[in-house]
């Protein structure tokens, strides 16, 4: 409350000598002094924000991010913090740059055609905010389950290849829970402590479930780390397919929401926004799991993969080992550039890798492959 | 399809509300100071709204928690902004604990307890066997000469031990206090603690700046307490912004000791290998009145009342917030059907030796008083004194191959 006002910065300012992450090398003491007697309209405070970064001072693989917006408002009241993590994080991103949305699927060349022997599995996420709402480190009761229920009303409106169900995670069936384990789409109880510190799994499972279409091609996920995340997947390397079924649908749910006043946050600086900084633009992470047993241990592989802007992951998602020489291969931006632009680099950039990969097969070098900084 | 959207609509949002006002208004945000936007926000939402699901719970907060209490309260805040939501927090996150009843609720801070009476008082009589905090006064007793027989045999008790906590009045407890508050507490209690002197004097070890190899030490002497990872304290927000400020003080002889800022501002232990219960306390007492007397010096005192006795973050806790306990080795009597029907008339707990939560190794048993508020800590303690002796006396007895006796209840609180 207000008492905190009554003690001096020095006092109050958070011990950051041990950690490392983007909040803790932004953070200095006059900043947090200049911040720390605000709050947003919803009543979302400075402390609010770094607590996950306080509480967790490091990651031992990645810079984590170290804050989180409580509200739309967030990124405003604060600013002065926000914007020197934004620019760290997303590549020297300014305060007065612009970012671009582009969800017209038909912008995209190619994407159709990804070897099948090697691409296991495509698929695109993203997130959305409910404008006029509480994000999930901050929302109450009452907030959450209105954002379920403005969700599941505008979900269970889609029709065609859109058209599916709501699991609520509170009463969903044993064999509901089993069946969609099976297909991998349930999600558990957030454990990361970066998560659980941010206040994200309150009041846990209330207001959360998983709706997916009855062709299991597309997925949103209710009240998990953001309000929407929506998720097109299938077997194999069309790409572009799933990417026109996520632009596709993504459009009909925010025509949906648009209709009755409520549209999804976003602004022309920083796209799309949602709860974690690393996810403001467009908040889209496309990726194929791709099996590169040689190309993975090629010396060049990390620096191939940074020249073309990609990143890997485990088949487990992010902070897991890859298995069998199978990653998960990504677009690395989210700000800054648009969906179109970001899945255009991860099919391109997949497509040159299999080249590689079948080079090495044949015993043949790669290194007039290897390409120029995208 | 439309009624949500327009419920909506005419519930109206703070953020549209604020900003018809200006668009500087929102980039500059509001002043601490102003709680009236948070109060605003409430109100967009009726309790009903807010009211937890608590079908599947099993903890003592879900057991008083009406809608009608809920709306009475969601509204209130202590004086340090301290809401009913932040104090059933942790018991809406876990349903339930697989062995005991958890209480499913914390204080923020000492008016916590009065602001939020009417679910706090329901959740102290269900919890401390039928207490009313409306109508009864809780006794205070430290004056250790009153025990008696408490010298144990020590072929059967290995190690003794009496702890308690202590909140220092005007700070906000674990769960809601500041980064600043949370400093002053461990600066108050460690002046305080190195004005100790003789036996009790001794030195402290700040969690975040000891080094390894003071570390291993006191892991090594089971001293040293680690980040909660009991989801039932994190879900409390007790863990916020570890290690800072959180430390370990204890004195040359190593049998008293203090945590700070764990699950309480303090908690005082002092304890010895070997029986001798009555030093134990006496030490206890000794060192807790000298600690008091050192804060009051500097005009701080402990967070009490005659209603509640000494006032901690847990309501299981107030009272005395004492337990009292041995370990001890029992083979025949842990093996005999009736050791938990003896324990329970004794109004002791079994543990393992691990602490709560864990299971007994072997024959060798941590055993301490189930209760804490409404008795003194004299009685407490002599409670335990008598019924280990007893156990003591039924262990040798079926060694003997002689039978034993169910003694009869222990007469409950004068109400």
């Amino acid at each position: 409350g207000t008492k905190k006002l009554n003690y001096k910065v020095e006092e109050e300012y958070p011990d950051l000598t041990k950690h490392n992450n983007h909040m803790a090398k932004v953070l200095t003491k006059e900043l947090y002094g200049k911040l720390r007697d605000k709050q947003t309209p919803s009543g979302f405070t400075v402390d609010d924000v770094i607590q996950t970064g306080v509480d967790n001072p490091g990651h031992p693989f990645i810079m984590t991010v170290g804050c989180v917006a409580g509200d739309e408002e967030s990124y405003e009241v604060f600013k002065d913090l926000f914007d020197p993590v934004i620019s760290d994080r997303h590549g020297g991103y300014k305060p007065s740059d612009k970012h671009k949305t582009d969800l017209n699927f038909e912008n995209l060349k190619g994407g159709d055609d990804l070897d099948p022997n090697y691409v296991l599995s495509s698929r695109v996420r993203t997130g959305r905010s409910i404008k006029g709402l509480t994000l999930p480190p901050h929302t109450s009761r009452g907030e959450r389950r209105l954002i379920e229920r403005l969700s599941v009303e505008a979900l269970t409106s889609l029709d065609g290849e859109f058209k599916g169900k709501y699991y609520p995670l509170k009463s969903m069936t044993d064999a509901e829970q089993e069946q969609l384990i099976n297909d991998h789409f349930l999600f558990d109880k957030p454990v990361s402590p970066l998560l659980t510190c941010a206040g994200m799994a309150r009041d846990w499972p209330d207001a959360r479930g998983i709706w997916h279409n009855d062709n299991k091609t597309f997925l949103v996920w209710v009240n998990e780390e953001d309000h929407l995340r929506v998720i097109s997947m299938q077997q194999g390397g069309n790409m572009r397919e799933v990417f026109r079924r996520f632009c596709v649908g993504l459009q009909r749910i925010e025509e949906i929401f648009k209709k009755h006043n409520h549209g999804f946050m976003w602004n022309e600086h920083l796209g799309y926004i949602l709860t974690c900084p690393s996810n403001l633009g467009t908040g889209l992470r496309g990726g194929v799991h791709v099996k590169l047993p040689k190309l993975s241990t090629h010396p060049k592989f990390e620096e191939i993969l940074t020249r073309l802007r990609l990143q890997k992951r485990g088949t487990g998602g992010v902070d897991t080992a890859s298995v069998g020489g199978v990653f998960d291969i990504s677009n690395a931006d989210r700000l800054g550039s648009s969906e179109v632009e970001q899945v255009q680099l991860v099919v391109d950039g997949v497509k040159l890798m299999i080249e590689m990969e079948k080079k090495l097969e044949k015993g043949e070098a790669i290194d007039s492959m290897i390409p120029a900084q995208k | 399809m439309a009624t949500s959207f327009t419920r909506m609509m005419s519930g109206r949002n703070t953020a549209v509300v604020l900003a018809s006002i200006g668009a500087g208004t929102l980039a500059s945000g509001y002043l601490l100071s102003d709680s009236a936007a948070a109060a605003e926000r409430k109100r967009a939402y009726p309790p009903s709204a807010d009211f937890p699901d608590l079908r599947k719970h099993n903890n003592c907060m879900a057991s008083a928690l009406t809608p009608t209490i809920y709306a009475h309260l969601r509204d209130k805040t202590t004086p340090n902004n301290w809401t009913l939501d932040q104090c059933i927090q942790t018991g809406v996150d876990n349903p339930g604990h697989p062995f005991i009843k958890t209480v499913g609720m914390v204080a923020g801070d000492e008016e916590s307890y009065e602001v939020f009476a009417e679910l706090f008082d329901p959740v102290i009589k269900d919890r401390h066997n039928g207490y009313d905090p409306r109508t009864m006064k809780h006794p205070t007793d430290l004056d250790a000469s009153k025990i008696t027989s408490g010298m144990f045999d020590e072929r059967y008790v290995l190690s003794s031990r009496v702890r308690t906590g202590r909140s220092i009045r005007g700070l906000s407890l674990p769960p809601a206090c500041t980064r600043s508050e949370r400093r002053e507490v461990e600066r108050v209690v460690v002046t305080a603690l190195s004005g100790l002197k003789g036996d009790l004097a001794g030195r402290y070890y700040s969690l975040g700046e000891m080094s390894e190899r003071e570390q291993q030490q006191l892991i090594d002497e089971h001293f040293l307490f680690d980040k909660p990872v009991s989801p039932l304290l994190t879900a409390a927000g007790m863990a916020r912004d570890w290690p800072d400020a959180r430390g370990i003080w204890h004195n040359n002889e190593k049998n008293f000791l203090i945590w700070i800022n764990e699950e309480d501002h303090t908690r005082i232990i002092s304890m010895e290998k070997g029986g001798n219960m009555k030093r134990v306390f006496e030490r206890f007492c000794r060192g807790l009145k000298q600690v008091e007397q050192l804060i009051q010096e500097r005009g701080w005192e402990f967070m009490w009342n005659e209603r509640l006795g000494y006032i901690l973050t847990c309501p299981s806790n107030l009272g005395t917030g004492l337990r009292a306990g041995v370990h001890i080795r029992l083979p025949f009597l842990s093996r005999d059907p009736r050791f938990k029907k003896i324990l329970e008339n004794l109004r002791l707990q079994k543990r393992g030796t691990g602490g709560v939560d864990t299971a007994a190794t072997g024959d060798t048993f941590d055993i301490s008083n189930l209760d804490r508020l409404g008795k003194s800590e004299v009685e407490l303690v002599q409670l335990v004194v008598d019924g280990v002796n007893y156990l003591t006396e039924c262990e040798k007895r079926l060694e003997r191959g002689q039978d034993i006796k169910i003694p009869s209840p222990v007469p409950q609180f004068r109400k």
